[in-house]
Order: C-alpha cells, then structure tokens, then sequence
C-alpha cells in the first residue's frame, strides 16, 4: 500500500531522497516526465492540450532529528528537525542514518528518580541517542555528524478504517497526490512534492516560481485535536469528519471561490466535508500564494490525530474522501470551471 | 473631506475580505484615473499617467478583525484573530459580519483579570441555537469592528483609521493632482494586518521604480506613553525606520525635500515595533527605494483610533506633491 | 592539523593591495549600521575594486565585485558577506539633552552599559551609556540587567547644543578601536560580518594567480542583521548558479556547549543540513582535506540565521553553502578571531571557485 510506503520512508526536511525514489518508481507509468531543482523538489509534468495550469503541491519531508555531536562514551547528541515537541522524544526508538542504524532515545529509570524530577520536562540537552556504541571511535564507524534520524514507527491497522502511522503530515497528502496523478486530464497538471516545508515552507515557493501555475492545492495532513480535555471549538478537526478545507491560516486566505466550488462538489457527491478550525499554523499555501503576482490556492487536508509525534493516526474513510474530493475538482477545471 | 474620510472607515474590509470596500474606492476612484484592475490577492490597482518613472503609493484598505471558527449548540461563536488582535481592547466591542449581523464579544469567566485571552472569548449575536446562530453565520465568515466615525473638530476617531485614513488620503490625492510627474500607480492593498501580502504581489506586478506606502504610526504624546518622538497636530511623519523596513535614504531625503519646498510641516519617525507595506515593497525582485508617510494616530489597533485632521489634510499636499515632483533619487 | 596554508606573501603581491588585517581594521573602524552602509561600502568598494574587474551597486546600496572566469557560458558563482553592524537609532531627544535610543538588529542590552558610545550626527559625537555607581543601587537593583528603554545616552551637552548636531533617527556605534591580541587574534566590533569580507578579498587575491571558468560574484551585502535583505535583492538581480555566504559561528568559550562551537585557529567551519546542497559542501570539505585546510563541522538541520537562509530561496531556487569564521562574543564590541582562519577561508572559497564548471553546476540540480 503506497501510504504505508510512504509513511515508513526515511525522509526529514533536507533529506527526501528516499521518498523521492519511492514516488518516482510508483508513478513511472502515468507521469510522463520529471522537473527537479536545487532544493530537492521534485515536480510531476502531465502537460495538456489547453490551460488553466494547475498546480497540486504536498511535503515529502517529515520531523525528524540530526545528529550534532557524538560524545566519548558513545552516545549521540541531536537537534530537532522541524516542530517536535521535546516531551514526545523520550523513550523512543530511533533509525539513524541512510543504513539505519537501530538507536534509542533513554531516560532515567523511575527508580533513580526524585519525586518532583517526574514533574519537569527533561530538556533537550539531557536526552541522548543510544546505539549501543561503546565508544566514540565505535560509534564513528556506524553513524557520523550530519546524520539524520527519524522514528522508527510502523505503519498498521488499528481497524478496517483507521491507521497509525508516523508522518501522515505529510506522507497522506503526497499519497493522495499521486493517486490524483494517476489519472490523466486535458488541462496542464503539475504535481509537485516538495521539500522542507517543516523548516519553514521552503520549497514549494520556489517550484511555483517556476511553474507559474494559474491557481494551486496543496494536500495536507493536519492537526486534528478531538479528544477528551479539548473542547469542540479547540478540535481543528475531526477524525471521520471528511477532508478539511483551509479557509485561513497563519500563512494564506484560501481563494473563497475555490472553497465554493470545493463545497458544491462535496454536497452534489454526498462526500462529508469540514473546515479547519484555527487559524495557527502556516502552510507552503502560503508561499505559493505570494508568489510573483500573486496565486489563488485553497488547501486540502486529511485530518490526523497526533502529528508531529512519533506516531499518527488517520482514518482511511477521510482519505479516500480526499483522492475523491480532489479528482472531482479537476474534473470541475476539464469541464469548465475557472477562476 | 470628512464625508469621504467618514464612508471609508465605516465600511466593512477584513483582511481576507476586503471586497465591500474594494468597491466602494473603485467607485470613487474610477473618474480619476486612467486604468483599474484587481489581481490575484484582490488589490485595487490604479494607474494615472504622467511621466516617465513608476510611483507607487500603497494604502491598505483591509482592517483587523476575527474569524468565526465554531458555532456551538447555544449559538455563541468562537473566533480567531485576524491580524493584531488584542483580547483587552476586544471585550465588550460590537463586532459585525459581512451580511450585517451584529454581536458582542464575551468571556467566560476568570480567575483573575490578567488571564483574559483571545481563546476564552466569544462572539454573542443573539441567537439561542445553533441553527439559529447558523442561520446568519458560518465558519469560517469574518468579522470586523463596527464603530461609527466621530468629528471632534480638530481630531477624528473612528475604528479602522490604520490605514483607511491612508486610503482616503490617496483618494483624495487623485482626485486634486494636476500635473502628474511619474505614472502613479495607486494601489489600495489587501491583507496588510496579516503580513504585508497584497503590496508583496502588487509591486513585483508593476515593478515600480519608487515605492511609498502610505500608513498610520504610533505616537508618544500620550501620558506616560512609549518613546517616541512623535505627535499628534505637528505634521505627516516621514518614516526612517520601522520593524519591517530601514527606509531608502533617497526616498527619505526626496519626502523631506518636498515637504520643505512645499511649506508642508512634517516630523521624522522612528517605530519600534510595527510594521508596513513598504517592507514589503522594498525587497521585491532586484530591491526598489521605498519610504512611507504615516499619519500620527493614537489608540492604533482599538475601536477608537484618533488621528488630527490637519495632519491628514497636509498629508494629501505632501502625497500630492510627490505625485508632482520628479523623484530624481 | 595546523598546517597553515597561505600566508603573509600571497596578500601582499602586486602594488597597493591592501593586507588582510590593515582591511579588516579600516573596514570595522568605519560606520556601517544596518540600512546605512554608505561609509563602509565606500572602503570596500575600493579595495575590492582593486581585485576584481568592475565593482558596482544596486538600490539596497550591496557592493557587487566582479570577477570574470575564463570561456563561455561561464557558470556564476556569488558570495555572500554582510557588510552591515548592528547598532543604535536616537528615538528622542530628552529635556537637558539625554538621547533615548532604540535598536538596530540583535543588540544584547546588557553589553551597553557603560560603554562610550559615537553619535553619528552632523558630526560624530561621543557620548556614554552611564550606569548609577554601586554606592546608590540597591541590592535589587543590582542584581536586574538594565533595560535598554531605561538607559540613556549622556553627551555632557545642552539641549541646544544636542539639537544642533543630533536629530531623530541619526545612528549610534560603540567607540571602539580594532585591538591586536596575542598571536594572531584580534578583537572589534563589526568583525560580524566584515571578517567575511576580508575573507572573500583574499579569495579574489587568490584567484588572481589562478585559472578559473565561473564568473565571481564577490557581493558585500546589506542589511543581514535585519533579516538578510541585502541577499534577497541581490541574489534576485545577479540570478547566480551557486550561491555562498560567508559569516561568523561562535567560537569556543566557556559556559556555552562544545557541540555548538567552533575553536579559533582551526580553520573555516562548515555547516551542513537542510540549507546547504550537499554536493556543495561535499566538494567544499573534499578541496578543504586534499589542500590541508583543517576545517570543522556544524549540523544545522533548520535555518542558518545567514544570508544563505534566504538566496537558496530566491526565484526557482539556488544551491547554497555556508563557510563560517569562529568568533567569540558575537555581537558584542569586542568579538574576536584568528587573522589566519579569515585567510584560510579566502583560500577555500579560492579553490572551490576555481574547481567550478559548466558539468558541475549541471549537477546540482539533478536531486
């Protein structure tokens, strides 16, 4: 299944080769050439006989770790690559590296502990990379300064609908993408899967530069926040809900006629649909959108309890609903709809 | 001029939804210009012919505001901020939507008054259900403050004087200028509360050879206010400097000079925290000389913004002027 | 490894090229706060004149010093080093003449206190950033860094007087002279980032005795400590295929973690991470192994904080590296580095540029 693929490739921001590899093999048969650039992007061309252009865009790149220091004894210090929350590291299993060297991210025994130590966070400068070396020396021989870690998290069924899985943000929007790019259309389609978004939404601003795309989706994995202790005005979605529309946030004002048109669709076909209900977090709509003289783009997301955490949750009825939602629209653009 | 001033900062223009007043400055403006269009990010572009180079002026017409993101069961809404959005100056306002609605914001109750965020506020319009509240307001509509205009004489306040002051300046300009001496492109921006967007778009477009963006900036001249060497009633403030941009010094000195030949009175501002369309303007493609014009005002971001009017008429010579006067710098 | 490559001789050929410490002294003796650059752009743009083949500016005021390859089609290289200071902005003038102040890019508030100060009026003037004297503080008191909102700067002037040479808006810089310390360290102000600038004037000294197809850009940037705004344009404009800036990482000192330093003395440090192209810093490490150029590494897996950060964004996208000097006390006025690592850089970005060619370039997009 090209989801759990993706979600178990090795692919933090500034390292996406894998994911890459992976997507350029499975759509061989249908994309029938290939644009790549300086930053990594890497850009499905399914030219047409007619405009508009339409640019579809989602992250290959996920959170992750990267080794800045080994230490004497053998351990490994790291920073963070991208928005992870310091508490979700702890007692976590760890790949290392393109050879993926098996490591573990430890902490105190219980037993050694003070009472009031349980209470506070353990810093980042306290936790360390395991590996098993022994030594520096040992540990240069498997892993070096640079590398990147990810979790070490597989991709299964919790039931027939739901799935867990660690960076469906954004591993789901680049499956839904390639299952759009499946089909063929008689508008330019552009499909891009882009870099280093969670470093600061870098590379799909540069790909829409040199795309220049009449309008653009970009396909997300987003917060979804409905569970006990939230209240409902503090969900941003819901699991089952449908795909989420964007309709504002920290980064862009999604176009409101393609909201309208995204709508129509979802109603006439019977697919549930729901809107983002914050406006924290940017996108790289953002930068798509400011780019050059401006471009109109909505965003499409499956929702997903738990991101940026070792291990996420979606459920497989939003993301078919996503694919579906997604080829009606450019169907919509074939049969006439523009802006 | 206070009618004009009174219809802009009335009318509704949320960033991300700038629409309603989009047209009202597009009726207004048409007569006096040359060409209009709207692009991609829904910024009014007007041009009026008169040289060689390209002047860009840049007044934003979209307004702080918030954005409904659940309706719950009682019909009350919550909202998130759009653009800089203070929960103290927000509770108790009237808020109103784009069809009209009216509510009040709310909050739920407190431990202690410092624990007053945006996130346990509401928007209250009256309904008692969530169908009824539906029936008027959806997610995802967007709110501005509704305030009415006031005339204290010397001083105006309304809400919305960031930046529909500069707009109606702009306007005014336009419409008196004789003798153009660059092709002025008048672009009423949107989306500048949540980060400079629509001037970003709008000046790579025309690529003008100088950029002013036209604003509103702070004051010190209230009791024990933040530094700052700027008053209500002593002029239009020629800008050096804000979070967002170091301004040209040829366009600064271009402003001063102007200002002086024209016996115009101005002061010079340096803000601290703050930003404008210039920022945005001066580092589009290979770099464009970029200043601003501010109109001192007072209460910035409230629902009761004060400006001077006689500030505000001698920024429309000063704007006018430099419509008038070559920029050679 | 010490083995120090390229030394005194190699700045020194030719007549009236400046050597590399006597640049660095005039170029952070000189005034140039963020947005305001004129005065150290003028001595930049004369002694990189002297080394390349025509210099020129842009809107922002950037110096653009080129230096062309050999051939045709020749690939672009820039270099990026910021020629701007942070430093103080005069807010208000105080009843007796006191200068309330704001800040320009990153200014620790505690390194202001009791420092002497120029004011760059009509005429320079200087004046102090006093404290209370530590008979009339109370323990409290001395114990709270002091706020910048509350420090004054103190010209021993009437209002008048001040009125007359000082306005709103006019710059402020520490008064600091370039000192020579032991060996070859030094200490100054603004050696963040005009080392980096000395750097690449000895790069293009070393290109001069060597063949070279790309065409170099060697830029002095504007605005970096504002948010890296001199790059932007000019990366825009000069559309580069490659793209290196060249700043300051922090050297090794006590109180901060060995993993986030670099130690002084030891060559050129190199990042590498999501803002570096990997065949850049792959070819930049193996030129630096095969001429014994001792480097170091920094992993930097988000932002750069440099100029860097925004050209490998600019138009479609450009591969970008980051060499960086070790410095100590990094925005204070007394940072301080080793002259020989500021010249082992220059070699570096010499030999990388010099190993540039059409093939290679072609390379960098195929990810």
């Amino acid at each position: 299944m090209l989801l759990k693929r993706l979600s178990e490739a090795f692919g933090p921001s500034g390292s996406e080769g894998e994911v890459r590899d992976i997507l350029v093999k499975e759509l061989a048969n249908v994309v029938p050439s290939w644009q790549r650039d300086a930053l990594g992007n890497l850009i499905a061309l399914k030219p047409g006989a007619r405009g508009p252009k339409v640019m579809l865009a989602a992250h290959m790149d996920e959170c992750g770790l990267m080794i800045s220091s080994i230490d004497k004894s053998g351990l490994l210090r790291f920073r963070k690559v991208g928005g992870l929350d310091d508490r979700v590291l702890v007692s976590k299993h760890v790949v290392v590296g393109s050879k993926r060297v098996a490591g573990v991210i430890g902490a105190k025994a219980i037993h050694l502990q003070k009472p009031e130590e349980r209470n506070q966070v353990i810093p980042l400068s306290g936790l360390y990379i395991d590996i098993g070396a022994k030594s520096k020396e040992e540990a240069e021989k498997l892993v070096k300064l640079g590398d990147y870690a990810v979790f070490a998290t597989e991709f299964g069924h919790l039931s027939d609908t739901v799935v867990k899985g660690k960076s469906f943000d954004d591993r789901a929007g680049c499956a839904v993408l390639a299952e759009v790019l499946s089909e063929d259309y008689a508008f330019t389609l552009y499909g891009a899967f882009t870099v280093q978004e969670e470093i600061g939404l870098r590379g799909a601003g540069v790909a829409a530069y040199a795309l220049e795309p009449d309008m653009a989706i970009v396909l997300e994995g987003t917060t979804c926040n409905d569970l006990p202790g939230s209240e409902e005005h503090g969900y941003c979605t819901s699991l089952g809900g449908g795909p989420a529309i964007t309709v504002m946030d920290a980064s862009v004002v999604c176009d409101r006629r393609m909201i309208a048109e995204l709508e129509r669709l979802a109603r006439e076909n019977d697919i549930p649909v729901q809107f983002k209900r914050s406006i924290t977090g940017g996108s790289d709509a953002g930068r798509i959108n400011q780019t050059k003289a401006g471009i109109p783009v909505v965003v499409v997301s499956v929702p997903c309890r738990y991101i940026h955490s070792p291990v996420s949750m979606l459920s497989l009825k939003d993301f078919e609903a996503t694919i579906k939602l997604v080829k009606l629209f450019l169907r919509s653009i074939e049969g006439g709809f523009l802006l | 001029m206070k009618d004009l001033i009174k219809q802009v900062v009335e009318c509704y223009g949320p960033a991300g939804n700038e629409k309603a007043i989009r047209e009202l400055i597009t009726g207004i403006v048409a007569p006096y210009v040359d060409e209009i269009r709207v692009d991609n990010l829904g910024n009014l572009i007007a041009l009026k012919k008169g040289g060689e180079k390209k002047l860009m002026f840049a007044a934003h017409m979209d307004e702080i505001g918030v954005m409904v993101t659940h309706v719950d069961k009682h019909g009350f809404l919550r909202f998130y901020p759009v653009g800089g959005v203070s929960p103290l100056t927000m509770l108790g306002n009237r808020i109103v939507f784009e069809n009209g609605t009216i509510g009040v914001i709310g909050c739920e109750k407190l431990e202690a008054q410092k624990d007053l965020t945006l996130n346990k506020m509401f928007v209250d319009i009256g309904a008692s259900t969530k169908e009824e509240a539906e029936a008027k307001v959806r997610i995802g509509d967007l709110g501005a403050v509704s305030r009415e205009f006031v005339d204290l004489g010397p001083r105006l306040v309304s809400k919305a004087m960031d930046a529909r002051i500069a707009c109606a300046i702009l306007i005014e300009a336009l419409r008196t200028v004789a003798n153009p001496a660059h092709d002025i492109y008048a672009v009423f921006t949107t989306q500048e509360e949540l980060g400079l967007r629509g001037a970003r778009v709008a000046a790579y477009s025309i690529a003008p050879d100088v950029g002013i963006a036209l604003d509103v900036t702070r004051t010190g001249d209230t009791p024990t206010s933040i530094t700052m060497d700027v008053s209500l009633g002593k002029g239009p403030a020629v800008k050096i400097r804000d979070s967002s941009v170091l301004c040209t010094p040829a366009v600064r000195r271009y402003m001063e000079q102007v200002a002086k030949d024209n016996d115009i009175p101005f002061q010079l501002e340096v803000l601290e925290a703050g930003g404008t369309d210039a920022g945005a303007i001066q580092l589009t493609q290979g770099g464009i000389p970029a200043g601003v014009m501010s109109i001192p005002c007072r209460y910035v971001h409230t629902a009761s913004e004060m400006v001077d009017y006689r500030d505000v008429e001698n920024g429309v010579r000063l704007v006018k002027a430099l419509m008038e006067t070559k920029y050679t710098g | 490894m010490s083995n120090r490559d390229g030394g005194r001789s190699d700045a020194q050929e030719g007549g009236g090229i400046l050597d590399t410490k006597e640049f660095l002294k005039r170029m952070v003796e000189a005034t140039g706060v963020s947005g305001y650059e004129d005065s150290v752009g003028n001595i930049i743009r004369e002694v990189l004149g002297t080394a390349a083949d025509e210099v020129t500016g842009d809107t922002l005021g950037n110096v653009i010093a080129l230096k062309r390859g050999e051939g045709e089609n020749r690939p672009k290289v820039m270099l990026a080093s910021h020629m701007d200071e942070i430093g103080l902005m005069v807010t208000k003038i105080e009843e007796k003449g006191f200068l309330r102040f704001t800040s320009i890019g990153g200014v620790d508030q505690r390194t202001l206190v009791a420092q002497e100060v120029r004011v760059h009026g009509r005429r320079d003037l200087i004046g102090i950033i006093g404290m209370k004297p530590p008979h009339l503080l109370t323990p409290e008191e001395g114990n709270a860094a002091i706020k910048m909102q509350d420090m004054v700067i103190d010209l021993g002037l009437t209002e008048p007087e001040v009125k007359e040479a000082i306005a709103v808006g006019d710059l402020v810089t520490i008064n600091r002279n370039f000192i020579s310390l032991s060996g070859d360290f030094a200490a100054a102000k603004a050696m963040d980032d005009r080392a980096a600038v000395a750097a690449m004037h000895y790069c293009l000294l070393e290109l001069k005795r060597m063949r070279h197809t790309a065409d170099v850009y060697a830029v002095a940037t504007v605005q970096e400590e504002v948010g890296a705004r001199g790059a932007l344009v000019s990366s825009y404009h000069i559309m580069p295929d490659i793209g290196i800036a060249i700043d300051v990482c922090h050297g090794e000192m006590p109180g901060v973690p060995e993993q986030d330093t670099a130690p002084l003395g030891k060559g050129p440090n190199l990042a590498l991470g999501a803002n570096i192209h990997p065949k850049l810093f792959e070819r930049l490490s193996e030129l630096a192994r095969e001429h014994n150029i001792p480097f170091t590494l920094d992993p930097v897996p988000g932002p750069t904080g440099t100029d860097a950060w925004v050209m490998q964004v600019t138009r479609s996208g450009i591969p970008t590296a980051l060499v960086s000097l070790p410095l100590r006390y990094m925005h204070t006025s007394v940072e301080t580095l080793s002259i020989g690592d500021i010249k082992l850089v220059g070699r570096l970005l010499a030999l990388f540029v010099a190993s540039v060619d059409r093939e290679f370039v072609e390379g960098l997009l195929c990810y």
